[in-house]
């Protein structure tokens, strides 16, 4: 009995997720973007390179709904283009530091020993500078470029999900249906294959949500004092780097790519709050 | 030796004056009515001067609900739909929050079941007793402080001087109860309400903190409302009982009255469900099966499904309280109109 | 907390910063390729090239290299910044205050925002002032800061010019002008983190509400103002001391992007620099500095830990 309602989880969590109205809403955006992000130029109603430079800062009209940039293109359809570095440039630290912290974070858990001696010192030593300085230092190493900001926010993050998948771990590998499995002689793959990885999903899920949204901001960061995404690519923080130079302009230009960047995180903070509180229940009954 | 049940209560007759407190019509619901009938229903009891009144029954059978609506601290979630608290002739239900307030650790003091989590874990023992004689009294700390330490030299801590600086996880569970004593008595009250004061407690800390309250009792004319589940406690210390059942009050009578001629066939049942012997101190599990959560009351006699005596006809319909003398009543119909008469305990 | 405990905790807290030195020195030896011809940069001689290497000692076998240069770290020698071969310390050193401040203002504004509106939520849950705070806080949290830097600018220094845009001054040119240079840099800095506060706040005194000694106090007599000076607050303020060195940590990071804004010539400004140079002895020293402060936070926040909560203390 307890095989099925594990097993069944998932399901219950989407359901959860869906059937809130904020987290619905968020789901959907999410899904918004990914499809801006793929199918972005078919959607996007002008050329985002093109310039106009007789038509420099243009306020809202219907030709250009949120106006021009200091080159004459147009708004949206930059934010637009810019929605793939939003989807892309998380994506890209969240999967490294899924590579690193998690087969960490499982090894650690299940068998301690050296492994998680030296990954837990190394972690702490990582986890006592400051998230943005640590990337820097790393930016430092690689060079700037939206790739090599992107691997060092996800170097960053990897210590905190190493964190948290141990500690799951942990947790699960205490109760009997995995002792017993040991017991039985499951091989240690086996074993995190099948009875581990699947009882740390949730709070995998959750870290990994909210840490898109980190990643996000910290991608804006990077590009914003211009270590990350460079020029002529754009992503929504180059975008506010180029509006703050602009402000005295066009004071309206620090608003569209600013929004679009807090709703994504928003979205991503809601569904990871969501999943968490489904979760939640879920132990709680 | 340990004199019979409700022999020793020196102070224990009922004076024929106003009742100290007076509980009429008490009903507890979650808010909207969302449990009908409500959680605890129409409870009704008197406490006069100096008398101790036990609320007896199995877990969740509405009595520490009941205790907490003396001085409105229920839980945010549930609250008073109906009835009356009246002490000293004033309606703590109805009252301003002011003189609720005045109420609180004034004339009335309360103890807890967990003395651990019911004592403030970050100020010191002495503050927390010394807070009452501030709030009530106005005392400045070092007053307060001072009265602190003779509190806890009476409630049996020794060197109280230096214990006024503990905290309470530096304390043994005996120990923090007896603060939280200290802390009730502080302000000389007139009642004293006690939620299961002992049941997280060892059983030889149990007779210790039973021992003090019963001197308390004696040395400040203290009436009380002993909730338990525990008959043992019941009969060493107790002048009256209500027996309640599933947010019902089954029973309600003289200490005496509930162990010679229980009037209701769960008084029966709990008083078979402790071994004959003596005063073993049990959890009431023995009658077989549960209390109804609430919500799930049976729409009949609440008691009806784990009764031994049940008549289908006549137990199906809701039960009046009925009054048999003056002292005792009964929510059995069939005990009232004669049909049945239960046993009582044997005297050891 | 015991001598024995604050013992240990230096030991811990040392052994951190031993191994912060370790990865700070790897940063040079982890630079792919040569060290010494990506620092010179491409249009470099030969002769610079060597030089370079000379200077940093990268001719040496790692284990002298790493010792000489931890020696020099025990005894304040950081090295020379490549780009104006000053001392590190010194450039460190001159850079520092105005990051300093910014960042304990910008504490100073988020634990008394998020603090005061995580306490009125929780004390009053259910309410518009709970779910103005929730809402808020939300959003808060969802927004960058060097965003929320430029919005401001945008409100009070441009459309309406109350407030300068830019600069920072030193305290010693005049309170009044300090303040108006520092309120919207420690704002935009400290909004984020007081959303965080204030929804931790709001989690912690909603579940000391529940905590039977609450109950107690209330059966004592104790309420309103008492109640949440005496029992609810001290109690709450055990879980969000600890939230609040962690946030301390971040800021220190935050304000390196919130500097751009402001184009305040700090800490920040300096280690963007220095990245975009490549002189690494000037992000060596910053990197160092950062740990040092965040380890310094984290012991503090130990110890107050240690004064609020009783359990720690005489255990």
């Amino acid at each position: 009995m307890t095989t099925a309602t594990r097993r069944s989880r998932p399901l219950n969590v989407i359901s959860v997720i869906v059937r809130r109205p904020a987290s619905a809403v968020a789901v959907g955006f999410v899904l918004l973007l990914v499809f801006l992000a793929v199918a972005g130029p078919l959607v996007s109603p002008h050329d985002p390179e093109v310039q106009d430079l007789g038509n420099r800062f243009a306020g809202l009209s219907s030709t250009h709904l949120l106006g021009t940039d200091e080159f004459g293109r147009d708004v949206t359809s930059r934010i637009i283009q810019a929605a793939r570095i939003a989807v892309t440039a998380p994506l890209i630290s969240v999967g490294v530091a899924l590579l690193i912290g998690l087969p960490l974070g499982l090894w650690a858990g299940l068998r301690r020993g050296v492994v998680d001696a030296v990954a837990g010192r190394l972690a702490d030593t990582i986890l006592s500078l400051p998230a943005l300085v640590g990337a820097l230092a790393i930016v430092a190493v690689l060079g700037p470029g939206l790739v090599n900001a992107m691997l060092a926010v996800g170097i960053i993050f990897a210590p905190g999900l190493f964190r948290v998948v141990r500690g799951a771990t942990l947790a699960v590998a205490e109760e009997t249906f995995v002792e017993s499995a040991v017991a039985i002689g499951s091989s240690t793959r086996r074993t995190l294959w099948v009875h581990i990885l699947p009882n740390i999903a949730a709070p995998l899920l959750v870290q990994v949500t909210i840490l898109m949204g980190v990643a996000l901001l910290a991608e804006a960061s990077l590009s914003f004092i211009g270590l990350g995404v460079q020029p002529p690519d754009a992503s929504w923080g180059s975008m506010l780097k180029a509006a703050y130079t602009n402000q005295f302009d066009s004071p309206f230009s620090v608003v569209p790519s600013g929004v679009a960047m807090v709703l994504t995180v928003l979205a991503f903070n809601t569904i990871g709050d969501s999943i968490r509180d489904a979760v939640g229940l879920r132990r709680r009954t | 030796m340990t004199p019979g049940p409700g022999q020793q209560n020196g102070t224990g007759q009922p004076s024929g004056g106003e009742p100290l407190l007076s509980v009429r019509g008490l009903t507890i619901d979650l808010p909207g009515g969302a449990v009908q009938p409500g959680l605890v229903e129409d409870v009704t009891f008197d406490v006069h001067r100096g008398r101790a009144v036990a609320l007896i029954g199995e877990s969740g059978c509405g009595k520490s609900l009941t205790s907490m609506a003396i001085l409105g601290l229920l839980p945010a979630a549930v609250r008073v739909v109906a009835g009356s608290v009246l002490f000293d002739g004033v309606d703590l239900l109805t009252c301003t929050r002011r003189q609720l307030r005045r109420v609180r650790g004034g004339p009335v003091g309360m103890v807890f079941q967990e003395p651990m989590s019911s004592l403030d874990p970050t100020m010191t023992v002495g503050d927390q007793i010394a807070e009452v004689r501030r709030l009530h009294l106005g005392e400045r700390r070092s007053v307060a402080l001072k009265r602190a330490g003779e509190l806890l030299e009476r409630v049996g801590i020794p060197k109280a001087d230096k214990r006024l600086r503990s905290y309470p996880h530096e304390m043994s569970g005996g120990m923090q109860q007896r603060v939280m004593i200290a802390a009730a008595i502080a302000c000389e009250p007139k009642l004293l309400i006690a939620d299961e004061p002992t049941t997280a407690l060892d059983v030889t800390i149990q007779a210790e903190i039973l021992e003090l309250l019963r001197d308390l009792r004696r040395d400040l004319d203290l009436a009380v409302v002993l909730v338990t589940h525990d008959l043992g406690v019941v009969a060493d210390f107790c002048d009256d009982v209500v027996v309640m059942y599933a947010g019902h009050i089954a029973e309600r009578t003289p200490v005496d009255g509930l162990f010679y001629e229980p009037k209701h066939p769960y008084s029966s049942a709990l008083l078979s469900a402790v071994p004959q012997s003596g005063r073993a101190r049990t959890n009431l599990t023995v009658i077989k099966g549960r209390v109804p959560s609430a919500g799930h009351f049976p729409a009949g006699c609440r008691f009806e499904p784990r009764c031994e005596h049940s008549v289908d006809s006549f137990c199906g319909r809701p039960q009046a309280d009925t009054a048999l003398s003056d002292d005792h009543r009964t929510r059995c119909g069939r005990v009232a109109g004669g049909e049945l008469i239960l046993k009582g305990a044997v005297r050891g | 907390m015991s001598p024995r405990m604050i013992i240990r905790r230096l030991g811990g807290s040392l052994l951190v910063l031993w191994l912060v030195s370790i990865l700070t020195f790897l940063l040079v030896q982890l630079i792919p390729g040569d060290p010494a011809e990506v620092i010179a940069g491409e249009n470099a001689t030969v002769a610079e090239v060597a030089r370079i290497r000379t200077e940093l000692g990268l001719d040496k076998p790692v284990l002298e290299q790493y010792f000489n240069w931890f020696t020099g770290v025990l005894h304040g020698d950081l090295g020379h910044s490549l780009s104006t071969n000053r001392s590190v310390v010194s450039t460190i050193a001159e850079a520092a205050p105005a990051t300093l401040v910014i960042t304990t203002m910008a504490l100073l504004v988020a634990v008394v925002i998020g603090v005061s509106a995580g306490v009125a939520a929780g004390l009053t849950q259910g309410s518009w002032v709970d779910r103005a705070v929730s809402t808020l806080a939300t959003l808060g949290i969802a927004m960058p800061s060097f965003w929320l830097a430029m919005v401001l600018v945008s409100l009070f220094a441009l459309t309406n010019p109350w407030l300068p845009a830019t600069g920072y001054v030193d305290i010693r040119e005049g309170f009044g002008v300090w303040l108006s240079h520092v309120v919207l840099p420690a704002t935009a800095l400290g909004l984020a983190t007081a959303a965080e506060l204030a929804r931790h706040t709001r989690g912690c005194v909603a579940d000391v509400l529940t905590r039977p000694y609450v109950r107690t106090a209330r059966a004592r007599g104790a309420s309103g103002a008492w109640l949440v000076r005496k029992h609810i607050l001290r109690n709450s303020a055990i879980p969000v001391v600890t939230v609040l060195g962690l946030q301390a940590g971040r800021l220190f990071g935050g304000v390196i992007v919130v500097e751009a804004v402001f184009g305040i010539s700090g800490l920040g400004s300096l280690a963007i620099n220095s990245v975009l140079q490549r002189n690494y002895p000037m992000i060596q020293g910053y990197v160092l500095l950062s740990a040092v402060i965040v380890v310094l936070i984290n012991l503090i926040v130990d110890l107050a830990y240690g004064w609020i909560n009783p359990k720690v203390r005489t255990a």
